[in-house]
């Protein structure tokens, strides 16, 4: 779950992370108070769920509260990398004496935490990454251990600073680590983290919280999340609501797989053969019938498909069972669009009667079936 | 070789008296596996296909010496499942369990790596020494004692791959799933050391994904000769959109690392050969192994 910058400065302020002053608005007359309440210039920021606000216009700057009002109407009338505005977050102006960047995420190989900072902060960090990695600090968590007050202060003495400048950055790397762990966290930055006068303030938030863990986080679950949905388009809200783990492309051969990297496989294998796939849809392994009759159901009644294939790698699960779901959904969609199946697995051989009695197209192997799928939607 | 399981391991089913622990117990059964106890906290003193049912691991340790475990605990269960299994020391562990959350899988391995035990998964199907047996889900039909070892960080398409060896007439020695999540116990390069040493095994096909940087580091492992015996390569993702995730939460790319082309490519210089369709892994075998 991605949190929307103010919610993730909210999650912040509840873990001692200093955060400017300021307050989500979602209408002009609410971003006038806001920004009469905090005097002085304000910053209004688009709060969207994708990166490069500033550089796609999303970021705005002014000197009065009707200046704010104009920018936030501004805001709030158009769109950030074609995601509609529907909230701004109005925030005192810092002056900034120094950018950093301090991090938190997963890293794979040596599956631990990592605390990443920088000096170079504000700017594209993962080009600093790539053309000075000697300017990124890591500092590896031990999972048992820690990281702890002494390990937060080897960061901030590392980045350069001393006294009591240093005792405040180690503090924020601290209270970032905690946030990251009790949160659940699998990308945590503040980017930048600006230095202004004898401070540290986090002028930016990025808040992905690990899906899996949600379970344990109902009281994030309830109050976030809803702005990670504003960047899907309709088809994908309407397979989140479903529970279909689907992701939106834009060509016209529907695609079904169980299992990810099945799934992945058969888009590959279709592009290959100069077809251009309409959708990742992974029922996970072991799909149950009625989910593969949800699924061939939701992939139907999209317009834009011309061509359904439907690659399930049964294993253990009965062949029969699934041909019965897909001949249903297209029975009750009503909808006479080729659909190409490739299912292997228990009762195979009955599946595929059924599927043929069904008037559905049959092919032995993954390649057949993506071959036979951009044929029938008008080839290369 | 470090083998991890064979034919005489005696093994514990952590949850076993869910549907799923139930159903493959019952086809790890079949396929030889010697599955000596199960574990269910609070269903102790019950049976599951002839198997006994205890409430806890170290009464299962005592009356049954189990030496290694495979888990169908759900995700929220998990981490506590692990961690018995671990202090009882049973090893392997094998985490079929999907959706288990990140933080939960890094104190696992931690733990289990202090104890030089041995965690294969989360979210894995398993691990099959075909004609001996299986920690595993894997439809054991598509499996043909043969010479060809299989790592593979993906489930179902694993399957595909496998059925496809078979039937070139080639057949498996052991194929071991490290599991589709960011974090997991082996990586490539562990399997690959030890397929190294495998007198049973004479080619290797390794099956990756988009996300992370576990085949490029295997790509390395192999050019500075840690590897040596011939090996073929399949990577999914080709089509996937940067920054979109793909099912799992393993398959993010993020800018140019874990591209599907960026791993191809470190395969290809290391002298694998990359297959750009499931059914070219075959071909390409029956033309090594002549």
């Amino acid at each position: 779950m991605k949190l929307l910058e103010y919610e993730a400065k909210e999650v912040f302020r509840g873990f001692g992370i200093p955060v400017p002053r300021g307050k989500v608005a979602e209408s002009v007359e609410e971003a006038i108070r806001v920004a009469e309440m905090i005097g002085g210039q304000v910053v209004i920021k688009a709060q969207v769920p994708v990166g490069g606000r500033g550089k796609a216009g999303g970021i705005l700057l002014a000197e009065t509260p009707e200046k704010a009002g104009e920018a936030a109407a501004r805001l709030l009338a158009s769109g950030v990398r074609g995601i509609k505005v529907r909230r701004v977050l109005v925030e005192e102006r810092l002056k900034i004496e120094k950018e950093l960047y301090l991090g938190f995420t997963v890293d794979r190989r040596y599956r631990t935490y990592v605390i990443l900072a920088s000096c170079e902060g504000g700017v594209d960090i993962e080009e600093v990454a790539s053309r000075t990695p000697e300017k990124i600090i890591k500092q590896y968590v031990d999972p048992i251990e820690g990281f702890r007050p002494y390990h937060a202060r080897w960061v901030a003495r590392r980045l350069g600073f001393s006294g009591g400048l240093m005792m405040k950055l180690s503090e924020i790397a601290m209270r970032l680590y905690n946030l990251g762990v009790e949160a659940d966290a699998e990308i945590l930055e503040i980017n930048p983290l600006a230095l202004v006068g004898e401070d540290f303030v986090a002028a930016d938030a990025r808040l992905n919280i690990d899906d899996n863990a949600l379970f344990r986080h109902g009281n994030l679950l309830q109050s976030y999340g809803g702005g990670e949905l504003e960047g899907l388009s309709e088809v994908e809200r309407e397979a989140r609501r479903l529970g279909l783990t689907y992701v939106e492309l834009d060509g016209d051969i529907g695609i079904i797989g169980n299992g990810a990297g099945l799934t992945m496989a058969t888009l590959d294998t279709v592009t290959l053969y100069g077809g251009r796939p309409r959708n990742f849809l992974d029922l996970g392994g072991g799909a149950p019938p009625e989910r593969v009759e949800q699924a061939v159901t939701f992939l139907l009644n999209d317009k834009r498909i011309k061509v359904l294939l439907v690659n399930i790698l049964g294993g253990i699960t009965r062949c029969d069972e699934i041909a019965k779901g897909i001949v249903n959904a297209r029975l009750k969609a009503g909808v006479t669009k080729p659909i190409v199946v490739r299912l292997s697995g228990t009762n195979e051989e009955e599946g595929i009667r059924i599927l043929r009695e069904g008037g559905m197209e049959v092919m032995g192997t993954m390649e057949e079936a993506a071959e036979r799928s951009v044929l029938l939607a008008g080839g290369r | 070789m470090v083998r991890f399981v064979d034919k005489g391991t005696r093994v514990l089913v952590q949850g076993i008296t869910g549907t799923q622990g139930r159903f493959h117990t019952r086809l790890m059964l079949e396929y030889g596996t010697k599955i000596v106890a199960g574990v269910t906290p609070g269903r102790g003193r019950g049976e599951v296909e002839g198997v006994p049912v205890f409430d806890t691991v170290f009464e299962a340790l005592e009356e049954a010496d189990p030496e290694a475990s495979i888990m169908f605990v759900p995700a929220p269960q998990a981490k506590e499942a692990a961690l018995e299994a671990i202090e009882a020391g049973l090893n392997p562990i094998v985490i079929i369990t999907e959706g288990v959350p990140i933080k939960d899988s890094i104190e696992i391995i931690a733990r289990a790596r202090r104890r030089g035990i041995t965690i294969i998964g989360p979210n894995t199907p398993g691990i099959i020494r075909v004609g001996e047996c299986k920690l595993g889900i894997m439809p054991s039909g598509v499996f043909r004692k043969g010479r060809v070892g299989i790592v593979s960080r993906s489930g179902t398409l694993t399957y595909e791959v496998a059925a496809q060896i078979t039937r070139a007439g080639l057949g498996e020695s052991t194929c071991i799933g490290i599991g589709g999540d960011p974090v997991v116990g082996l990586d490539f390069v562990d399997v690959l050391r030890c397929f190294q040493e495998d007198g049973e095994t004479e080619a290797v096909v390794l099956i990756g994904e988009i996300g992370g940087d576990a085949e490029e580091r295997a790509a390395a492992f192999i050019s500075e000769g840690g590897f040596t015996k011939p090996t073929v390569a399949y990577i999914a993702g080709r089509t996937a959109i940067p920054g979109r995730r793909m099912g799992h939460a393993g398959a993010i790319v993020e800018g140019n690392m874990g591209t599907a082309e960026g791993k191809m490519e470190a395969l290809r210089s290391a002298g694998v050969h990359v297959g750009s369709l499931p059914g070219e892994v075959a071909k390409a075998l029956k033309r090594m192994m002549g």
